[in-house]
C-alpha cells in the first residue's frame, strides 16, 4: 500500500475529526489518523479541509496529528476463510485480536481480515487457457467448510483472455492462481478480492421473489412468509423478542449462508451465538450451524462509527456469497442502532437535522441498504439471493417513530412484535394483526406445490378467524363471554387453540424449535378440521362444553412438542382420532 | 514508525507540564481555553483556582483555536483572571487497589472518609475499553437472591446487568440492599465485593446503604463512590466510570465476584443532558443528546465474565422512571442495553406488596440458560412459563371484571382471580429480611398453581403435574 501523509488534524470532537491542509485525498478514502493509526474514512471534502469519521475511540488525538491516506476506499477482503469467523464492524478478526492483545479491544490494531498463511486446496474449473473469461466466472473451487464450497470467481469489472490457470494444489489466498490478459495487460488473480463496502456488487438481473425462505417458525412461514431475496423488518420494544426471533431464523432457516450482524447490541448476545451455534446441528445437512455463519459484532460499547459501517460490511459479504449462487440471509440486529449512529455522526458534523434529530438523508440510506437484497441471476448465470431481516428498536415501542416508518416504506414484509404477547410470554410475539407480507402472492404457488393445493385457502380461512376473534373480544370486553351464542364462542375457542397449539413456538424445545413445511401444513389442517367440523356440530346442537372437553384436544395442544417433523403418520392418526371424536359427538344429535 | 511514535510521545510529555494563565470563557461546568499547544481529546485537565486548589476535568472538544474542558468538581468560585489550567497529556486515570474496599470516595475517586489516599496497585483509564466479544464467557451461574419473584420468575445470573425500574417513593433501595445482603451462589465460594456508585442521591439514601452494609457486617467488602445531590452535577458523569474501573480491577485482577449497584441512573442522564445543552448539541428525544444510548452502553456493557478469569461483574443499576413512564428515554434506552429489567408497580406498592415487582413487564434475558436441571430444579423453566401465562390471564380477567362486575365472570375466571390473589400475596410478597431458598420459591409457585384446574396447565409436562401438582 502506498501510504502518504494527506493532512493534519484540525479539530477533534468525538468520532468526527476535521482535517486541514488536505491536498490530494479521495472521497470515502480509507485513512489512518495519528501515530496510533486509528482507522477512519473521509466523508466530506471542502477546500483544503476534510471531515473524517474515525472507527475507533479518538481519546488523546490532538490537533496537528498526521493523517495518512491509503489510496483506496474502505473495503472488505473476500476469499476463503470468511465462514465461521467473527469480525468487528470494519472486518477485523476479533478472535485474532484476542490472540495478540488482551480481553479488551486495544486501539490501532492492524490485522488482515483473512489468514494470509493458511493454505487452501484449490481445484481449477474446466476453463481452458486461452478462453475468454468475464466478470463473475468461476475459475475454481475451494472446500471452505464441510458444507460450503467456495467458488473462486473473476472479480467484477475484470474480463479478458485467460492466459494461466493454476493446477490443483494448496495455495494461500495471495498466491496467483490465474492470469487474465486484457488490452495486452496481464492481470494476476489470487483467491483474495477486495470490494468497497458502500457499493453494491453487480449481478446479471433480478428475478421475482417466488421461493419462500423457510424459517421453521410457524407464524412466519404460514402466516407472513418471507421470500428468498426479500426484505423484512422486525420492530419491537425491548424485551419483545427481536433478538430471539433473529436467532431462531439464523439457526433454522433454509439459507445456505448466514451473515449475522450484531449492530450496537449486547456483547453477551454475540457470545451466546458464538457458544451456541457450533453445537447446533443444521436439520438439513446434519452439519454444525457455525459452518455456514459469519458474525459481525459491533456491540453497543464499541465505537459508534464502526457501527455505521458494520451493516455495509455484512451485506457486502452476503453479496459475495450470493455471486457464488448461494441463498444468503442477512440478520441486522438492530438497524435502529445504525440509524442512531448516523444521527450521532450527523450531529457531530453539525448538519441540519430533520425528524427527531435524524439527518434528512436517513430514508435514502435505509432504501439503499434494503435494495441490496434480491433474488438474482449472478454474473456467472447461477441463481442466488440475499434476504435481509432487519430488526428495528423503536423508542418506547412506538412504531410511529422515523426509523420504523421509513423502514416500512422500503421493506415488503413486516413482523410487528407485540408487547402484550411478550408480557404473556407468547413467543414469537409476532402480532397477527399488525404484521403483513407482500410476498404472499409470490410464494403461494410454491406452497401449494410443496405443502398442498389448499394452502392458500386454508391460510386465508385461519387469518379471517383471527380477525373475527378481535371483533368478538371487543364484545366480550363489554358484556362478558356468556352473552355470546355458542357458535361465536366456538370461534374464540378455536382461535385460542390456534394460538396455543400453532402460533406459540418454544425456541428451546428440541422438537418444537423448528417445524418443517409438512408439519406446519398438517398442524394447520388439524386445527381447521376441528373448526369446520366443530362449527357444524354446534349447529346441530352439540354444546360448547362437550366440544371443549374432547380428550383428543389435549393431544392437539401438545402435538407441537410430541410429534417430530418426520412423523407424518402420527399426524394422520391424530386427525383420524379427532374425526372419530367429532363423529361420536354428532351421532348423538342427528 | 515506532521511532516516530517515540518522538511524538516525548513532545507530548514536554508540553504536558505547561500551565496556562487564565481561561477565556466559563459556561456552566465548561471552561474554554484559547491558543494552546495541541491538546488531546479526552485528556485530563487540572484547573487551579485562585486559592491554589486543583480541580480535575476532561477535554471535550479540541481544535487549533480553542479547547473545551468540563470540570468535574464544578466551576463555582472560578474567576476569569486567576484560574490557571494544566493539561496532563493523558486521560483521567484512577489508581486502583484492593485496599479501596471498606472505604468511601467521591465521584472522581478521592477519599471522602477522612482517611489517606490508598496506595494504588495500578492506574487505569476510567473510560474503560470495550471487551472483545470473543473473550466473554457466557454468564449462566444462578445467583440466589432469596427473593421469590426474582429467583423464580426473573432469575439473576452472575455477570448480568439487571436494572430496577422504579419510581419515586417506591422501595427500590430496600430491594437493592436486600439483594446485596442475601445474594449467594449455591454451594459457591464467597469471594465477593460490592461497589456502590451513588449519583445525585440524597444523604439519607447513601446513609441507608452504609447502615445496611454495616448491620450485616459486609462493609469491609464494599467500596462506596458518592456523588450526592448537593455535589456538582457534572461529577455524576464520572462517578459510575470510576466505580466500574475499580470493579474491573477487583473482578479481573483479583478474581472477585463484584456486584455493582448504581443509583440513580436518571440523575446521571440529567447531567448528561445538562452538558449537552450547554455545548449546544442537537437534541434528540426530550432534549437528551443523540448519543445517550451509546453513552449508557459504555457503562452497562462493563459487566460480565471473561474466559479464563475467575471473577465477574454483575450490575444492578437503579433508575427512577420520571412520572412512572417506562417509555421515557432513560428507562427505554436502558432496557435496550441491559439483560432484562425488574419493574416496580405503584399500584402493588399501594396494596402493601413488597417487593412491588410487576409480574409481566419484568424480565431476565439470561434466565433461560441459568435455570433448570442441574442449576436450579428441573421444573423451573416450565413452572416459570406457566406462572407467567396464568398471571397474564389474571390481568385480563381483572380488566374484564372491572367492566362487567365480578359476579358475571365464569367459574374458571373466579378460580383465576383466586390464583392471582394467592400469587401476589404469598409468592411475590415477602418480608424485607426473608431469605427463601429456590426450592421454597418453586414449591410456593406450585401451591399457587393448585388454585387452577389441571386442564389449564398447558406449559408444564404431565410428569411435572404428577410430581408437584398432585404430589406433596
Amino acid at each position: 500500500m502506498n501510504e502518504r501523509i494527506i493532512g493534519q488534524v484540525k479539530r477533534v470532537n468525538g468520532p468526527v475529526i476535521i482535517a486541514r491542509g488536505i491536498k490530494d485525498a479521495m472521497m470515502l478514502e480509507l485513512v489512518r489518523v495519528g501515530e496510533v493509526r486509528l482507522v477512519g474514512e473521509i466523508i466530506k471534502l471542502e477546500g483544503d479541509t476534510a471531515v473524517i469519521q474515525v472507527y475507533e475511540d479518538t481519546t488523546s488525538l490532538a490537533p496537528g496529528d498526521n493523517i495518512y491516506g491509503s489510496g483506496m476506499p474502505l473495503s472488505v477482503e473476500l476469499g476463503p476463510g470468511l465462514i465461521g469467523t467473527i469480525y468487528d464492524g470494519i472486518q477485523r478478526p476479533l478472535e485474532k485480536i484476542l490472540d495478540i492483545s488482551t480481553h479488551f479491544i486495544e486501539r490501532g490494531i492492524e490485522l488482515p481480515s483473512l489468514d494470509r498463511s493458511k493454505k487452501w486446496h484449490f481445484i481449477p474449473a474446466t476453463v481452458k487457457t486461452g478462453a475468454d473469461v468475464s466478470a463473475g466466472m468461476v475459475l475454481g473451487t475451494v472446500q471452505e467448510t464441510e458444507r460450503v464450497l467456495h467458488k473462486i470467481m473473476v472479480p467484477p469489472e475484470i474480463s479478458g483472455k485467460l492466459v494461466m490457470l493454476a493446477p490443483e494444489g494448496e495455495y494461500t489466498i495471495e498466491e496467483v492462481i490465474a492470469e487474465v490478459e486484457h488490452d495486452k495487460k496481464k492481470i494476476p488473480l489470487s483467491m483474495l478480492q477486495r470490494w468497497s463496502i458502500r457499493k453494491q456488487r453487480p449481478a446479471a438481473k433480478r428475478l421475482p421473489p417466488d421461493i419462500p425462505l423457510i424459517t421453521g417458525q410457524r407464524v412466519i412461514d404460514t402466516l407472513f412468509p418471507l421470500a428468498k431475496g426479500g426484505t423484512v423488518a422486525i420492530p419491537g420494544g425491548f424485551g419483545t423478542g427481536k433478538t430471539m426471533t433473529q436467532h431462531a431464523i439464523a439457526k433454522w432457516c433454509d439459507a445456505e449462508i448466514i451473515v449475522y450482524i450484531g449492530c450496537g447490541e449486547r456483547g453477551n448476545e454475540m457470545t451466546d451465538v458464538l457458544t451456541e451455534f457450533p453445537h447446533l446441528v443444521d436439520p438439513r445437512t446434519g452439519k454444525s450451524l457455525m459452518e455456514r455463519t459469519i458474525l459481525i459484532a459491533n456491540t453497543s460499547n464499541m465505537p459508534v462509527s464502526a457501527r455505521e459501517a458494520s451493516i455495509y460490511t455484512g451485506v457486502t459479504l452476503a453479496e459475495y456469497y450470493r455471486d457464488m449462487g448461494y441463498n444468503v440471509a442477512v440478520m441486522a440486529d438492530s438497524t435502529s442502532r445504525w440509524a442512531e449512529a448516523l444521527r450521532e455522526l450527523s450531529g457531530r458534523m453539525e448538519e441540519m437535522p430533520a425528524e427527531e434529530g435524524f439527518p434528512a438523508y436517513l430514508p435514502t440510506r435505509i432504501a439503499e441498504f434494503y435494495e441490496r437484497a434480491g433474488h438474482m441471476v449472478t454474473l456467472s448465470g447461477e441463481k442466488g439471493s440475499v434476504s435481509i431481516i432487519g430488526a428495528v428498536s423503536p423508542p418506547g415501542g412506538d412504531f410511529s417513530e422515523p426509523v420504523t416508518q421509513h423502514t416500512k416504506r422500503f421493506v415488503r414484509c413486516f413482523w410487528g412484535l407485540d408487547r402484550q404477547l411478550a408480557n404473556a410470554r407468547h413467543y414469537p410475539a409476532i402480532s397477527w394483526l399488525d404484521s403483513y407480507s407482500e410476498y404472499l402472492l409470490d410464494v403461494s404457488p410454491w406452497w401449494e406445490q410443496h405443502a398442498g393445493p389448499s394452502w392458500t385457502t386454508d391460510r386465508a380461512e385461519m387469518m379471517e378467524l383471527l380477525q373475527r376473534e378481535v371483533r368478538l373480544l371487543q364484545v366480550v370486553k363489554l358484556v362478558g363471554p356468556d352473552a355470546l351464542p355458542d357458535s361465536q364462542r366456538f370461534v374464540l375457542e378455536v382461535c385460542s387453540l390456534f394460538k396455543n397449539a400453532f402460533l406459540q413456538q418454544n425456541a428451546f424445545d428440541d422438537v418444537d424449535r423448528y417445524s418443517s413445511v409438512e408439519k406446519q401444513m398438517k398442524m394447520l389442517t388439524i386445527i381447521l378440521t376441528y373448526w369446520r367440523r366443530g362449527q357444524e356440530a354446534v349447529r346441530r346442537g352439540v354444546t360448547l362444553v362437550k366440544l371443549k372437553r374432547m380428550k383428543v384436544l389435549q393431544d392437539v395442544v401438545k402435538m407441537k412438542f410430541s410429534i417430530s417433523n418426520e412423523d407424518a403418520a402420527a399426524f394422520d392418526k391424530l386427525i383420524a382420532r379427532l374425526e372419530r371424536g367429532l363423529d361420536q359427538l354428532e351421532s348423538i344429535y342427528v | 514508525m515506532s521511532d516516530q511514535k517515540k518522538i511524538f510521545d516525548a513532545q507530548r510529555r514536554l508540553q504536558a507540564g505547561k500551565e496556562y494563565i487564565g481561561v477565556h470563557r466559563i459556561d456552566g461546568p465548561l471552561v474554554f481555553i484559547e491558543k494552546t499547544h495541541p491538546v488531546g481529546y479526552r485528556e485530563l485537565v487540572e484547573c487551579v483556582d485562585a486559592e491554589g486548589k486543583v480541580r480535575l476535568g476532561m477535554v471535550l472538544d479540541t481544535s487549533d483555536s480553542v479547547v473545551v474542558a468540563q470540570i468535574f468538581e464544578g466551576t463555582q468560585g472560578l474567576t476569569m483572571p486567576g484560574t490557571n489550567v494544566r493539561f496532563r497529556g493523558k486521560p483521567l486515570e484512577l489508581g486502583v487497589s484492593r485496599k479501596m474496599l471498606g472505604r468511601v470516595f467521591n465521584g472522581i475517586g478521592l477519599p471522602k472518609d477522612g482517611g489517606p489516599e490508598p496506595l494504588a496497585d495500578k492506574y487505569c483509564d476510567v473510560n474503560g475499553k470495550p471487551i472483545n466479544p470473543t473473550a466473554r464467557a457466557y454468564p449462566k451461574d444462578f445467583i440466589q437472591t432469596g427473593i421469590s419473584v426474582i429467583d423464580g420468575m426473573n432469575t439473576l445470573i452472575r455477570g448480568q446487568k439487571l436494572p430496577i425500574f422504579s419510581g419515586n417513593g417506591l422501595p427500590h433501595n430496600e430491594l437493592a440492599a436486600q439483594i446485596a445482603r442475601q445474594a449467594k451462589i449455591r454451594g459457591g465460594e464467597t469471594n465477593f465485593a460490592v461497589v456502590f456508585a451513588a449519583m445525585g442521591v440524597k444523604h439519607d439514601v447513601a446513609q441507608f446503604f452504609i447502615n445496611s452494609f454495616e448491620h450485616t457486617g459486609v462493609l469491609e467488602n464494599v467500596a462506596l463512590f458518592l456523588s450526592l445531590a448537593d455535589d456538582p452535577s457534572i461529577e455524576r458523569l464520572i462517578t459510575p466510570r470510576t466505580a466500574l474501573t475499580l470493579a474491573e480491577h477487583l473482578a479481573f485482577d483479583h478474581g472477585m465476584h463484584v456486584l455493582v449497584i448504581m443509583t440513580d441512573m436518571a440523575n446521571y442522564c440529567e447531567s448528561l443532558r445538562e452538558i449537552s445543552t450547554i455545548r449546544g448539541e442537537i437534541p434528540s428525544r426530550k432534549g437528551y443528546p443523540g448519543y445517550l444510548y451509546s453513552d449508557l452502553a459504555e457503562l452497562y456493557e462493563r459487566s460480565g465474565m471473561i474466559k479464563g478469569f475467575p471473577g465477574s461483574i454483575t450490575q444492578l443499576p437503579i433508575l427512577t422512571m420520571p412520572n412512572d413512564d417506562i417509555s421515557h428515554p432513560i428507562p427505554d434506552l436502558t432496557g435496550y442495553i441491559t439483560e432484562g429489567q425488574i419493574v416496580f408497580e405503584r399500584e402493588m406498592h399501594g396494596r402493601n406488596i413488597y417487593p412491588p415487582v410487576a409480574g409481566l413487564p419484568s424480565l431476565s434475558r439470561l434466565m433461560k440458560d441459568g435455570i433448570g436441571k442441574g442449576m436450579t430444579r428441573d421444573d423451573h423453566p416450565h413452572l416459570a412459563s406457566q406462572l407467567f401465562a396464568a398471571y397474564s390471564y389474571v390481568k385480563d380477567v381483572r380488566n374484564l371484571a372491572s367492566v362487567i362486575g365480578e359476579e358475571e365472570l365464569t367459574p374458571l375466571d373466579h378460580q383465576y382471580l383466586e390464583f392471582g390473589e394467592f400469587f401476589e400475596r404469598n409468592f411475590v410478597s415477602q418480608k424485607m429480611n426473608e431469605d427463601r431458598t429456590i426450592e421454597e420459591t418453586l414449591n410456593l409457585g406450585w401451591e399457587a398453581l393448585k388454585k387452577l384446574p389441571v386442564e389449564e396447565l398447558h406449559r408444564v409436562t404431565d410428569e411435572e403435574i404428577d410430581r408437584y401438582y398432585h404430589g406433596a
